[in-house]
């Protein structure tokens, strides 16, 4: 989450749920809250009774508008101009919180003057590079600071997320010595000024044109946010997957957070910024990272090239002369490299850090699926816990992609479609896929529930809760804990002997862990002891990450979940209810870091430890006791007073003075600019969603250029305006979720009890859509993009209505995601119209904002289906280059074409590597090659691609001339080809 | 044990009076509806725990209410309902949309596909999906066709078409200010439920849990032959399923239409209100899933003045349309157990305004056949007399 690590040093939701209870306000935008955390929304049911006025930003009225004060629709992907225009109110009123500005953010430093804004380069900042599609972050840094940008030697564009990353539990790395400041925020270069220029096109004028939200509507919710902070009132943002799932997410994000630190609101009761997950221990899986570019406690993943030794990778970290406690990174990373090697990692061997993976570029998801349907680059796939038949973007590409590969292992509770999509997949109707020729060999093994394991889930809040195991589970059904423990055993059984460098890896790690059980399943408690840390020299349990040590004497899994077995007890499995203890809880579950609740809360005092007023302590300085107390666990050194000073040249820990609040950032303050962390710019700006009907009225850059693409005629983009052809795919289309349906639907669908709550897939429109379109409540429709033709039952309904925008009327079109092939409700997959742009920091794709068209009635089945998306494309003009502009200004200007737009930087994956092949409108129609013999070109190879006129365009113009061809019996004999 | 008021009007203990000596305090539900989002977590509990079965898997269009109202197979039912009005303090947010017929590209074909889908759309929840409303047919049907009728009305399609919009909303508002035609039947049009279609500014969506009643006088309980309905120490009333006999008198007795005969096994079930938890001293299973505490439950007494309190502060700050339904124990039915705060007239919900327990007039039934019996008994004796 680097938009909050990069704004404020850890990347996760700055307090609990049962803080929002404590809110004057509870702005919700890019949440359903209710439907999607139902049982955190009753911390916010209770500020309301306690008379907080609840605002929801939506485009659509949901189970969350119905419980709020205030519903205001917005234009789906217009978020940063909403806010902007809040922020430019706030400053140009200079109604901001002056004295927490002032010394807990960084508004009074001083930027290079080699920074230019997007007021002075029209939407973009200065360093971007077209043709790498990138930016040079050096021109960004505070004044004197600016040889330090984030890229270094890197120019790769992939490998940029690295970075982002990373800031999970740490702001980026900066040389506060050298800090320039002007604390009467006068001089045009400081954080203050810029600010204010950049916000300044933001106006409430603005917000009606672009967000559709009228001027009065937005007066309310700007009066109200900004009138509820101060040293008396606070407010909080709660936002989640509405606001990440984009191709410029964590600038939203950013965006929530510059207005949150302005109003004086983060570290305090009843502010912060409540971001919440997307599903059980999400946040686990980020802090003990199923990413590939992290290791656990967001410590990057070490770099091919740029991490040679471990001192390198651990200077890379630290930064120079860098303040807070990533200066610590030595110790963490050395206690990690001890937990996974035991006494096999000395000092004398580099504590075995050349052992560790490497990586030198973009393996994300999406590139992986790249590299799937491209075939020859990776063979073998896992899938726990996860349906991307279903649930990531673009299911078509994915289903092709697994069909073109040697094995996949699926661990799932039922037979889910990323397990059955070789037989059941819309592509075998097509005949793109034949289930007797499949080269893909499919392992499917049962998983334990969450009721027949015990563990840790990591919520949303950061907090640690054990679970107990409450039956055995049933047959071969197995725990995570059981399978990857048995399968190290097993690999380190058969490759004993083996004296391959390579297998080195698997001899030294730790791999002891104790069995139970007539299963041998292994002790999760061991795990969650090894992950809190040891005294390696006496084995005592370590009480928290401050214990640990760069000398090999310590250990530990996960530095910032140390503590979560302090003084030998599973901190984690503590149930006191929390009516026998104060609203924090602290005696319910841990959480990370050292069990604080509130994080920054050192900032809920005033800069000489006195809490900001009475109705809103927290934490405060004692001054009799000489440490720090209050209602939650000061997240700051205890003792450390208000007033300390650090001596000249001190560096980590020791250099945060005794007003810095962000103890994870390079120097102390909370970040209204953020010279480094964020790759796509130091402030957020408004671009248009990777599709849209609509030009940006902001800038002339039409989107964010630093975004992501991948070139493949599997993933092609609409165009969106200046490019023409956007006006065949009219409406907006978003995807979330049902309360009744658990995301790709594996938990859900199966269970008679949820599918009864939400029987079938549907679609919401508003009766004025559904006027233009002649959809009938309850009939059929169908969605149709350039990627897929989706149908589903029509529920015409007041809770969504048109939207004005530019003088145009826009109408969103909303469809929850759950539905396949599988269990006893089924339904097209509705992630299938998603293209895969993905935000430049966190290779998240964009689902809440796509163009599309909508069709009364059922769809066209079979190769119908790819037929009907054919004749789009061609009315579209959609290419593989389409709606790949990076700068709109050198399209317009005809200085860079779309295409050559298209591959630069490395962007182009899959087919679209050839420049002359991707503007080709139509270039590649939906082939269905394979010959006997060569089962793997059912998935689909890009050096086969039918360039002009196919047999399948003669055969439709065949049709059209009157043939006798069906759509049904061409199918049939298109497979008969495949035999 | 058999009081005066033991079929009707105020009875303070009912389990005393059925019989239980040392009685608990009454327990029972109050549902706030003011604080529902509609998660239906009340409806799997209450499945989980009490071993219900699927209830079918059939959209049905209701907004997102998919259950259809309480049956054998759903003791617990979420409402939905869909209303282009405000919520008494919340902004109209559509004021600036372009909503409507009047609005720019629909002129016209407003009732394309053969349906008005902005009355179809103001429909959802009210019970009467693509269907045409009662209301409509009652107005039609005392006042003839002329005037009424909608898009959606099979039997003047040309008036409906001819003008789009009115008519059908006409219709129905002056069913409901006729007073009378009005059913108040669970599945009925609410009153009002269909404003002005053009230029709709607000909406609001409410939604209720909806459960057993656990009347006063449960005329269920009256009515059963086998005794297998039974008013427990708590106050509530429970099927016996092992005596049930199906023979259905309690099913047409409920004032509420709650109570339900099972298709697969002909006996009847409904909400218990969790009488296994209860003797264990634990919340019923829908109260302890209910993340919002809209339901609550407890000593009835302490929860009506809970509810009253609750009302108050809504009207404080500016939700009068606020009010109670069934915690009135001089209401038709004494009373009921689970009592509901609500934001709109009952019929909105599918709920009767003014239940009334069906054996209300059963003593007096009894007495009028007890004298016309003696007066007959008297006649035959008198002509036996007069006769010698």
């Amino acid at each position: 989450m680097p938009g909050l690590g990069a704004s404020f040093g850890r990347g996760g939701a700055t307090g609990d749920l049962q803080d929002l209870s404590n809110a004057d306000v509870i702005v919700i935008q890019g949440s359903n809250m209710a439907e999607c955390h139902p049982v955190g929304f009753q911390w916010v049911m209770e500020a309301k009774a306690r008379g907080a006025k609840v605002i929801h930003i939506d485009p659509r009225f949901t189970r969350t508008s119905a419980l709020a004060d205030t519903y205001v629709p917005i234009r789906s992907g217009t978020d940063i101009v909403f806010l902007g225009a809040i922020i430019n109110r706030v400053l140009t009123q200079e109604r901001d919180f002056r004295e927490y500005v002032l010394n807990y953010t960084n508004a009074s430093w001083i930027i290079s003057e080699d920074f230019r804004d997007t007021e002075d380069l029209d939407g973009l900042f200065s360093g971007f590079d077209p043709e790498t599609r990138s930016y040079d972050t050096d021109s960004w840094q505070y004044a004197g600071s600016e040889e330090h940008g984030d890229e270094e030697e890197e120019t790769e564009r992939s490998s940029d997320s690295e970075t982002g990353q990373s800031m999970g539990s740490g702001g980026a790395p900066v040389d506060h010595q050298d800090i320039q400041r002007d604390e009467t925020l006068q001089d045009p270069r400081t954080v203050w000024q810029i600010l204010k220029r950049h916000f300044a096109r933001y106006t409430p004028e603005m917000v009606a044109e672009v967000c559709g939200v009228p001027t009065d509507v937005f007066d309310d919710v700007a009066e109200a946010w900004i009138s509820n902070s101060g040293r008396e009132r606070t407010g909080a943002l709660v936002y989640s997957v509405g606001w990440t799932q984009r191709g410029t997410g964590v600038q939203y994000i950013r965006t929530g957070a510059i207005l949150q630190l302005l109003l004086g609101n983060m570290g305090r009761p009843g502010g912060g910024i409540m971001a919440l997950r997307g599903h059980a221990s999400i946040q686990g899986s980020t802090d003990i990272p199923t990413l590939y570019n992290l290791l656990p406690g967001y410590l990057q993943m070490p770099h091919a090239e740029r991490h040679p030794d471990l001192q390198t990778y651990v200077d890379s970290i630290k930064g120079k002369n860098q303040k807070g406690f990533w200066g610590n990174a030595d110790a963490y990373t050395v206690s990690l490299l001890k937990a996974y090697f035991g006494d096999a990692a000395t000092e004398e061997n580099d504590y075995l850090f050349d052992q560790l993976p490497r990586i030198n570029g973009d393996h994300g998801t999406y590139g992986q699926v790249m590299d799937m349907i491209a075939g020859g680059k990776i063979f073998g796939y896992f899938l726990l816990g996860q349906n991307p038949a279903v649930g990531s973007a673009n299911g078509r590409a994915q289903r092709l992609g697994m069909a073109n590969i040697d094995w996949l292992v699926v661990r799932d509770l039922v037979m889910i479609e990323s397990a059955t999509f070789w037989k059941d997949s819309p592509e075998v109707g097509t005949g793109e896929i034949v289930p007797e020729e499949c080269r893909t060999e499919v392992f499917f093994l049962p998983a334990a529930t969450h009721v027949e394991k015990e563990g840790t889930f990591t919520q949303t809040q950061r907090l640690l809760q054990w679970r107990e195991k409450a039956v055995e589970s049933p047959d071969d059904a197995r725990s995570e804990l059981w399978f990857f423990y048995h399968l190290g055993r097993r690999m380190r059984e058969k490759l004993a002997g083996s004296t391959d460098p390579r297998d080195r890896l698997l001899f030294d790690m730790t791999w002891d862990y104790p069995v139970h059980g007539e299963r041998d399943e292994p002790d999760a408690h061991a795990v969650l002891k090894e992950i809190n840390g040891y005294d390696v020299t006496t084995g005592e349990l370590l009480p928290g990450y401050t214990a640990l040590k760069a000398d090999g004497t310590t250990s530990s899994g996960c530095w910032i979940y140390s503590g979560v077995y302090a003084d030998g007890v599973n901190q984690a499995a503590r149930r006191k209810p929390g009516r026998e203890q104060s609203l924090h809880a602290p005696e319910w579950g841990w959480a990370w870091p050292m069990n604080r609740r509130v994080l920054y809360n050192r900032a809920s005092a005033d800069p000489d430890g006195k809490p900001w007023s009475e109705r809103k302590a927290l934490v405060w300085w004692d001054e009799d006791a000489g440490k720090w107390v209050g209602d939650d666990v000061p997240d700051f050194e205890a003792t450390k007073a208000p007033s300390y000073r650090p001596p000249e040249g001190a560096t980590g820990v020791e250099a945060l003075a005794g007003d810095d609040p962000f103890v994870m950032q390079s120097d102390g303050k909370g970040w209204l600019f953020a010279p480094k962390g964020v790759v796509d710019g130091p402030l957020p700006a408004h671009y248009e969603p990777g599709e849209s009907p609509f030009r940006n009225t902001v800038y002339t850059q039409q989107q964010n250029p630093a975004r992501v693409i991948y070139t493949n005629h599997l993933d092609e983009v609409h165009p969106s305006p200046p490019e023409p052809g956007s006006e065949v795919f009219p409406y907006v289309w978003v995807t979330s979720r049902l309360t009744e349906h658990h995301t790709a639907g594996g938990m859900s669908r199966f269970l008679p009890y949820l599918s009864e709550l939400q029987p079938a897939l549907f679609m919401e429109v508003s009766p004025e859509l559904a006027a233009e379109r002649g959809l009938e409540h309850l009939g059929w429709a169908h969605v149709v993009t350039a990627r897929a033709v989706v149908e589903a039952r029509v529920m015409v309904t007041d809770r969504l209505a048109p939207l004005k925008i530019q003088d145009r009327v826009v109408h969103q079109v909303w469809l929850p995601y759950h539905w396949g092939s599988g269990g006893l409700t089924t339904g097209d997959v509705v992630n299938d119209l998603a293209h895969m742009t993905v935000d430049p920091n966190v290779h998240i794709q964009e689902f809440k904002a796509g163009t599309c068209d909508v069709v009364p009635g059922r769809r066209p089945q079979g190769r119908a289906a790819l037929d009907l998306v054919d004749e789009y494309r061609l009315r579209g003009g959609v290419t593989m280059a389409t709606g790949s502009v990076a700068v709109t200004q050198q399209y317009l200007d005809g200085e860079m074409d779309r295409g050559e737009q298209a591959v630069a930087g490395g962007t182009a994956a899959g087919t679209g590597e050839d420049h002359s092949l991707i503007e080709k409108v139509l270039s590649v129609r939906h082939e269905i090659r394979s010959a006997p013999g060569r089962p793997e070109q059912h998935g689909v190879d890009g050096k086969q691609l039918v360039i002009g006129q196919g047999p399948r365009e003669r055969e439709r113009e065949q049709r059209e001339g009157g043939g006798p061809h069906g759509a049904g019996a061409e199918g049939d004999e298109q497979g008969r080809d495949g035999r | 044990m058999i009081s005066a008021n033991s079929l009707s009007g105020r009875l303070d203990d009912p389990a005393r009076d059925a019989g239980h000596v040392d009685a608990p305090p009454r327990k029972g539900f109050f549902t706030d509806t003011s604080v529902c989002i509609g998660c239906k977590a009340c409806e799997v509990a209450c499945k989980e725990w009490n071993a219900v079965p699927e209830d079918g898997i059939d959209l049905l269009g209701m907004s997102y209410d998919n259950t259809g109202g309480l049956g054998a197979d759903s003791w617990r039912a979420v409402a939905f309902v869909e209303q282009s009005r405000p919520v008494g303090n919340q902004t109209a947010p559509f004021t600036s949309a372009v909503t409507g017929r009047g609005s720019e590209r629909l002129q016209q074909g407003t009732v394309a596909a053969g349906l008005d889908v902005f009355e179809e759309a103001s429909r959802l929840g009210t019970g009467v999906p693509g269907g045409q409303p009662v209301a409509d047919v009652a107005a039609r049907e005392s006042g003839g066709c002329g005037s009424g009728g909608s898009g959606g009305c099979g039997c003047d399609g040309g008036a409906g078409a001819a003008a789009p919009g009115t008519v059908g909303e006409r219709g129905t508002a002056e069913a409901a200010d006729e007073g009378g035609q009005f059913l108040g039947m669970p599945g009925m049009l609410a009153p009002a439920a269909l404003p002005d279609r053009d230029g709709r500014q607000a909406v609001r969506w409410l939604m209720m849990s909806n459960v057993c009643k656990h009347c006063t006088h449960a005329a269920c309980l009256d009515v059963c032959p086998t005794g297998s309905l039974f008013r427990t120490e708590f106050g509530t009333v429970v099927v016996q399923e092992d005596i049930c006999n199906g023979c259905g008198y309690c099913v047409s007795a409920c004032p509420y239409g709650v109570i339900d005969k099972r298709e697969e096994d002909g006996r009847a079930w409904k909400c218990t209100l969790c009488y296994d938890r209860l003797r264990d001293d634990e919340t019923p299973a829908c109260a302890k899933a209910c993340p919002t505490e809209s339901i609550q439950y407890g000593d009835l007494d302490e929860l009506r003045e809970r509810a009253e309190r609750r009302r108050q502060q809504l009207h404080d700050v500016g939700v009068t349309e606020a009010r109670l339904y069934g915690h009135d124990p001089e209401d038709g039915v004494g009373g009921d157990g689970a009592f509901f705060l609500l934001l709109d007239e009952p019929e909105v919900y599918g709920l009767p305004p003014d239940p009334v327990v069906t054996t209300r007039d059963l003593p007096s039934m009894y007495k009028h056949m007890a004298v016309a019996a003696g007066a007959m008994v008297l006649g035959v004796v008198a002509a036996a007399v007069g006769r010698r």
